[in-house]
């Protein structure tokens, strides 16, 4: 039976669902309800919750717990996440299946609390040092708040790898119909994975490190790193197709702007504009093949995006010079509306 | 079809609640609905909105741009929204003046038939009964009284003792417009 | 004949990559040697620091994970919260406790998290090459303060213990030191007692260990000891500075 709920609700929902031992957070707006909800939910569940004395805190808390296996998550917003980074990429090296999530606000700096999309280069281009990619999963709707937390953790155990929510204050912000259907998982399900940290008893001690400064040890390590991301990127690329087939000028756009998008898109149709819609769920991998097959000579791409201009770059990549490629979006936290998308999709057509 | 929907008014008077309960409603006639809250960064005395939209089809932004209804719970609220209805909005609204536009102007006073329901704090419910009874029409987006009944059910569940007093109050609200249609 | 003393089974066979006259062996030692007498090894995991320590799950035969710098009371703090039948310890330094870390370890005590900390404090950074610490005494002379630690420029020396007795939660805090025998049985009592304090379920246990530097402080390891028992620990004395378990 569907609820109405919060997109944050829902998240922690997923998260609870999926079998979430420890959540470790610090708050900042638009995500406050997540550590909220979590600080009874979690205690009267007899799980672990912690309001960390920092976000750099909260994300090391994650990266102990994973360490021995157990489920743990955080989330915050833009700056705080700018604060997890060191973690994030400890957890990449070390492989460790942490869940991030982002309910991004306007940038940068202490920015605005506005929904927004500004971390896109952060998430899915490595926002702390060295070689390294995360899952990025990005959720439209409340439904899929609960969804993608929920996957996130079974994504996070398959590849020991972190993964990276990327919400935006919008979705975390509004109330949606939502089902919370999936499984639930009894977090005290013993650990099987052979590199936790449970104590050595019965077997050689175990290390999980990311210092390795014996010769070509780091450069296999990364070696390692990358065949695992090119697995990942074989098989977990997530990608929504509206009315994309007979499709002139193809949207592309994720999260919110997405739901905007496909608005416009509709509307564009009703003037007899052939426009349609990819939708990245997931923008680390990034559906580059899927994007690529759809451009030709007379398609034209539009990136729709809450910030300046940030994965058009990846489009583009994708399109390689097949086709044209347009960007329309606005940063600093402030919203398009489907009126201004089928505005540019007007001039597109024209254009011819 | 859809229905896009503004209610505003300072923070404190309800607006939030007033827009979930339609939301709520919308939920329980298995239509597709979205509520998203405006976060101002003070907690206290701004203003405070929030937007619900229903509809038959899947819903697009949350957010509105040009709202066809309107609940202005301050004179704030409804300077800021009133130049962005569009044409033939329903407005709905505790003042007895009607601002300068193209939309169909309520005057309801809540307050009062709060007070007569049992409570002043109800008035975002009886503004909430008086806007679903401007907005009835023989389509597939209109939130009907028994929706809206239920739905206030629903939200104070884990508060009973309010049940009654906030329907009354979406009661005394829509019957208000109903004997003026 | 009888074998009278041996190596920890708590320690690996790994020899210590340490400084000649370096006090983290004998730390790493105490350590294991408290880890073993209380029969915890096999229900043991380890934080290890970034500094000269940072190797230290190659010495430890436990299972072991490494934090970012300064981070390690968080990381022990998601991992005993998360699996409270372990026993945790974290194993710093003095630039990783006092400096970067420093909001960490004192929210993990303030919380009165059921960890051990190992603080082992020797005055500069060893690891990038003998820095001036927050522990760097007054007159000191590092690699960054060439003119020795001047109050004006670079404050005081922080004394961690101090500082987080003001606290309510930690159970128990000592200052011990290492440069003779006598002192290390002493260490020894300090750390066993802070690893039965968790196995106790008491709270929050953190043992100092003024630690000998004689390379970063260009001093033979003779010199070293004479500037501790003179010098280093006149700055921070030797003791217990809170113990709530008595």
């Amino acid at each position: 039976m569907k609820e109405l709920i919060k997109g944050n609700i829902a998240l922690c929902n997923g998260a609870l669902d999926a079998g979430l031992n420890g959540y470790f957070g610090y708050p900042i707006t638009p995500q406050n309800e997540v550590p909220e909800y979590l600080s009874r939910r979690m205690v009267e569940l007899g799980r672990t919750f912690i309001q960390a004395e920092s976000e750099i805190a909260a994300a090391n808390m994650v990266l102990g717990a994973c360490a021995t296996g157990k489920k743990a998550m955080t989330s915050s917003s833009s700056p705080g996440i700018s604060l997890k980074q060191e973690a994030i990429s400890y957890l990449a090296a070390q492989e460790l299946p942490a869940v991030i999530a982002n309910v991004q606000r306007g940038g940068p700096g202490l920015g605005n609390i506005a929904g927004s999309q500004a971390d896109y280069f952060q998430a899915v281009k490595g926002g702390g040092h060295g070689d390294y990619k995360i899952i990025v999963l990005s959720p439209n709707s409340v439904q899929e708040m609960y969804d993608f937390s929920y996957e996130a953790f079974g994504l996070a155990q398959k590849y020991r790898t972190p993964v990276l929510i990327l919400a935006d204050g919008i979705i975390g912000q509004m109330m949606e119909p939502a089902e919370f259907n999936k499984p639930k998982i009894d977090p005290n399900t013993p650990i099987s994975a052979d590199w936790a940290l449970t104590g050595a008893k019965g077997r050689p001690p175990r290390s999980i490190k990311s210092l390795l400064m014996k010769d070509g040890a780091l450069y296999e390590h990364n070696l390692e790193l990358q065949k695992k991301y090119k697995t990942i990127a074989q098989n977990e690329i997530r990608c929504e197709k509206f009315l994309a087939e007979d499709a002139e000028i193809i949207l592309v756009a994720f999260g919110i702007a997405s739901r905007i998008a496909k608005g416009a898109v509709k509307l564009a149709r009703a003037c007899g504009i052939k426009a349609g819609l990819l939708r990245p769920q997931t923008l680390w991998p990034f559906p580059t093949e899927i994007i690529s097959s759809f451009a030709k000579s007379g398609v034209t791409f539009l990136s729709v995006e809450l910030n300046a201009g940030q994965m058009v770059e990846d489009v583009k990549l994708a399109v390689n010079g097949k086709c044209e490629v347009d960007f329309l979006g606005k940063p600093g936290g402030v919203l398009l509306s489907e009126q201004e998308i089928l505005n540019r999709l007007q001039e597109i057509a024209k254009r011819g | 079809m859809k229905n896009e929907i503004v209610i505003s008014g300072f923070g404190g008077q309800g607006t939030l609640l007033a827009g979930v309960e339609i939301a709520q409603a919308a939920l329980e006639q298995g239509l597709q609905t979205t509520w998203f809250p405006s976060y101002g960064a003070e907690m206290r005395g701004g203003t405070a909105n929030s937007t619900v939209v229903v509809s038959d089809d899947e819903i697009g932004s949350p957010v509105v741009f040009s709202p066809n209804a309107l609940i202005a719970l301050n004179e704030l609220s409804l300077e800021k929204f009133s130049p962005r209805l569009v044409k033939g909005a329903v407005v709905i609204a505790p003042f007895k003046n009607k601002p300068a536009g193209d939309f169909n102007y309520f005057y309801v006073d809540v307050l009062d038939l709060a007070k007569q329901a049992g409570s002043l704090k109800a008035a975002n419910m009886a503004a909430v009964g008086a806007l679903i009874c401007a907005l009835e029409k023989p389509d597939t987006v209109s939130i009907t009284l028994d929706s809206l009944l239920l739905a206030c059910k629903k939200t104070f569940e884990k508060k009973p003792e309010f049940i009654g007093l906030n329907q009354k109050a979406i009661e005394a609200g829509y019957n208000f417009i109903k004997s003026q249609k | 004949m009888k074998k009278i003393f041996s190596r920890p089974e708590s320690l690996t066979n790994a020899p210590f990559s340490y400084c000649p006259g370096c006090g983290h062996g004998i730390a790493h030692r105490l350590v294991a040697e408290s880890i073993d007498e209380l029969g915890i090894r096999e229900r043991t995991i380890g934080v290890a620091p970034v500094g000269c320590a940072v190797f230290a799950y190659n010495y430890f035969n436990l299972d072991m994970t490494e934090a970012p710098h300064g981070r390690p009371p968080a990381a022990a703090t998601g991992i005993k919260r998360t699996n409270p039948d372990k026993i945790v310890f974290a194993y710093q330094g003095d630039g990783d406790i006092a400096a970067i870390g420093m909001s960490e370890i004192v929210h993990a005590a303030n919380r009165g998290e059921n960890i051990t900390v190992i603080f082992i404090n020797n005055a500069n950074y060893g690891m990038t090459g003998g820095q001036m610490a927050p522990t760097t005494l007054l007159g000191q002379v590092t690699q960054t303060t060439p003119f020795g630690r001047d109050p004006k420029r670079e404050g005081y020396p922080i004394k961690v213990c101090e500082l987080l007795s003001s606290l309510e939660a930690p159970v128990y805090l000592e200052r011990v030191a290492i440069y003779d025998p006598k002192q290390v049985l002493n260490a020894k009592r300090a750390i066993k007692k802070a690893f039965a304090n968790q196995v106790e379920n008491k709270g929050f246990s953190l043992v100092e260990i003024i630690s000998n530097c004689p390379v970063d402080w260009g001093m033979t390891v003779m010199d070293s000891i004479k500037w501790v028992k003179d010098v280093f620990i006149k700055t921070f004395p030797l003791g217990i500075i809170k113990d709530k378990t008595r």
